[in-house]
């Protein structure tokens, strides 16, 4: 059987299935003779679950760092906060009813205090406070929370969610890959899963259903495709795919510290698209340059209210400082009816990718704009920020979201806020008209970064999440390339800087194209930095320029793509086997 | 006695700051108290500290009643105004 779910880390896995369910936990209230009695009880599992939750808390500190062990004791200050504890005894005794009730009904009010708090951040914590109650509640009950820390064999996990204490408690040398019903991208265990380096895909909805322990199960993590107990020469593929990873990854580990360099010394940017302050990390152990795509909507998605300026400015700083003296770019805010966050009350519509999104939006709406560029702008003292301008289909688009961003600079020095002295400008090229106007364009700013996604969306009119017509989306096409060429001349015209970023940049086949072709800078998925660093590597740029122009004369896509495979086969640099 | 003091570090008084400031008023046997806009929270637990969503630059007042009061007010106060920097 076949299931699709969401990509959430990559990496092909093959292996049996370890469902892995917590046994339900039933809260029942009853009134209680032996009130000592019951305290005693309540004291002793409160000291149980701290035993336990010092050991996650250790075991954090080894797997994940002390970063981000550190919510581990926040969580044992709630376990032994005394509010908790004392209104928690207070009512054991006053009401004479159970531990296990009254604890339950202490720690879901506190947690609801939480809920109710007008802070992003604060409404986090309530999670904390219901992860370490159901701790304490288990050991109450007497039922044990899912056991990850003593895993035998090598297992690819199958379960609903995972709780952070349940991440933190297993031991990664036996998990092959997770597998979960709920959950995305930006999840807690999808981070998790990300730093750890195991495959996962979530949100797969009945997955705990369908599978059994000890069934075979083998996925692709970047796809978020799942096999359930494939046949024989479906399993065979994934196996080979599995292998050719491994080996691949050893060899790619290989070339960190190593400068991004053709075989005749002509340097190029390899650079990370990133989400969130979370994905540095991955940053610095793919040794990427620097970031040539933060896309910040992350920052704005799953909340009832924009985030403040401060809360903006904190995370574009912690970037800003973890990178530099890297370059980092920043885009501003690219959200649209496609992905509608209910505050920004932008209406559904028909055709969301022809409508009022991105730089569109931000210009009507000046105060979320400027709010942004302010925390942005603030934040350019702590390293090295380039902004970029996202969906400009004309000059005058980009005049205007200069006038904001020069508006903010001068507000904020004349109060005394320091700015940074040089902060590149660059506007991405995702519309046609804006490839075909690149030199006007690169003329008023300092760089371009062609969005590829977009760019061959709207070249060839195709929409990306429309199934029916996802076989014309293409990469190959001739009239995209001519628009890329077309784009990196006229920038490269002008002395300015031509970047890439979306999926082409990180594509091995493409690179030795667009080198040829003049492009400076790739910024892809962390993970794909290293693969695309030995490509480079192999290649001079007159064979590159020699590929290009065998390139251009091509009329079709499939010529196009037959050329760059042969390419890279001569240069026996091997891409990612497909099957 | 009590003295007042700001939140001077640039998250305010979220999770972090707010364990390390429970972990020494523990270390005491006064009774610690923390009070900011007419509220008063015991200075010994983490939720009710994260509860009072104190931001930077917001003052707030630390009050001991005990045996050590002087030395906790004095270990508080310096905590509070090194950022919470241990």
């Amino acid at each position: 059987m076949k299931l699709l779910g969401k990509s959430a880390s990559h990496g092909i896995v093959v292996g049996r299935a370890r469902v892995v369910l917590s046994e339900a936990l039933k809260i029942e209230a009853h009134l209680i003779a032996d009130v000592e009695g019951e305290i005693r009880d309540f004291r002793a599992a409160l000291a149980r679950a701290k035993i336990r939750l010092e050991a996650v808390r250790d075991r954090a500190l080894k797997t994940l760092g002390a970063d981000k062990a550190a919510i581990f004791e926040a969580h044992l200050l709630i376990l032994e906060d005394p509010e908790l504890v004392d209104t928690t005894e207070h009512m054991i005794r006053e009401r004479s009813l159970n531990a296990l009730a009254s604890y339950s009904h202490v720690s879901q009010a506190a947690a609801q205090l939480f809920d109710a708090m007008d802070n992003e951040y604060m409404r986090e914590r309530a999670a904390d406070v219901r992860d370490v109650a159901d701790r304490v509640l288990r050991e109450l009950a007497g039922v044990g929370v899912a056991d990850l820390s003593e895993l035998q064999d090598e297992v690819v996990l199958v379960c609903r969610d995972l709780a952070p204490s349940e991440t933190a408690a297993m031991n990664p040398a036996k998990v092959l890959g997770i597998l979960t019903d709920l959950g995305g991208k930006t999840s807690h265990t999808a981070i998790v899963a990300r730093t750890l380096e195991i495959p996962a895909v979530l949100g797969l909805r009945h997955v705990t259903e369908l599978v059994k322990t000890g069934d075979w199960v083998a996925f692709d993590g970047e796809t978020g495709e799942v096999e359930i107990n494939p046949d024989e020469p479906t399993r065979a593929r994934y196996l080979q795919r599995q292998e050719h990873a491994k080996r691949e990854k050893l060899e790619l580990r290989a070339l960190v510290g190593q400068p991004n360099l053709s075989a005749d010394g002509i340097r190029a940017e390899l650079v990370a698209n990133i989400g969130s302050p979370l994905d540095l990390a991955g940053v610095l152990n793919y040794d990427a340059m620097g970031v040539g795509l933060y896309r910040t909507e992350f920052l704005f998605m799953d909340r009832l209210e924009a985030p403040s300026e401060d809360e903006q400015y904190h995370a574009y700083k912690t970037v800003l400082e973890g990178l530099a003296p890297r370059p980092v770019t920043i885009r501003t805010l690219d959200v649209g009816g496609d992905k509608p966050l209910a505050y920004l009350e932008i209406p559904k519509e028909d055709n969301p990718f022809l409508g009022y999104r991105a730089i569109r939006y931000c210009l009507e709406h000046p105060d979320l704009f400027r709010t942004q560029l302010r925390a942005m702008l603030r934040a350019s003292v702590h390293g090295n920020l380039r902004v970029m301008f996202p969906m400009i289909s004309s000059l005058e688009e980009l005049l205007a979201a200069k006038e904001h961003l020069e508006a903010v600079r001068r507000d904020l020095l004349s109060k005394g806020i320091s700015v940074a002295d040089e902060i590149p400008v660059g506007v991405m090229i995702e519309v046609p008209s804006a490839a075909l106007i690149s030199d006007v364009l690169a003329q008023h700013c300092d760089f371009l970064s062609i969005g590829t996604n977009d760019l061959i969306q709207y070249t060839l009119a195709v929409d990306r999440l429309n199934d029916r017509v996802q076989h014309l989306y293409d990469p190959f096409h001739p009239g995209v390339l001519r628009l890329i060429r077309t784009t990196i001349e006229n920038t490269r015209r002008f002395g300015k800087k031509i970047s890439m970023c979306g999926e082409m940049g990180g594509s091995d086949l493409h690179l030795p194209l667009l080198l040829g072709m003049g492009l400076q800078e790739f910024s892809m998925a962390p993970t794909s930095i290293l693969r695309l660093r030995r490509q480079l590597r192999g290649w001079t740029l007159a064979e590159a320029e020699q590929l290009a122009h065998e390139v251009s004369v091509q009329s079709s896509s499939r010529a196009i793509e037959s050329v760059l495979i042969r390419a890279r086969a001569r240069k026996s640099v091997q891409g990612d086997l497909k099957i | 006695m009590e003295k007042t003091v700001r939140i001077l570090n640039e998250e305010g008084l979220h999770a972090r700051p707010a364990g390390i400031f429970v972990k020494k008023a523990s270390e005491f046997s006064s009774v610690i108290e923390v009070r900011s806009g007419g509220v008063s929270k015991n200075g010994k637990s983490i939720m009710a500290l994260m509860g009072l969503s104190l931001e930077k630059n917001a003052e707030i007042t630390l009050v001991a009643n005990g045996p050590d009061a002087e030395a906790a007010l004095k270990a508080l106060s310096e905590l509070v105004e090194k950022k919470f920097q241990v």
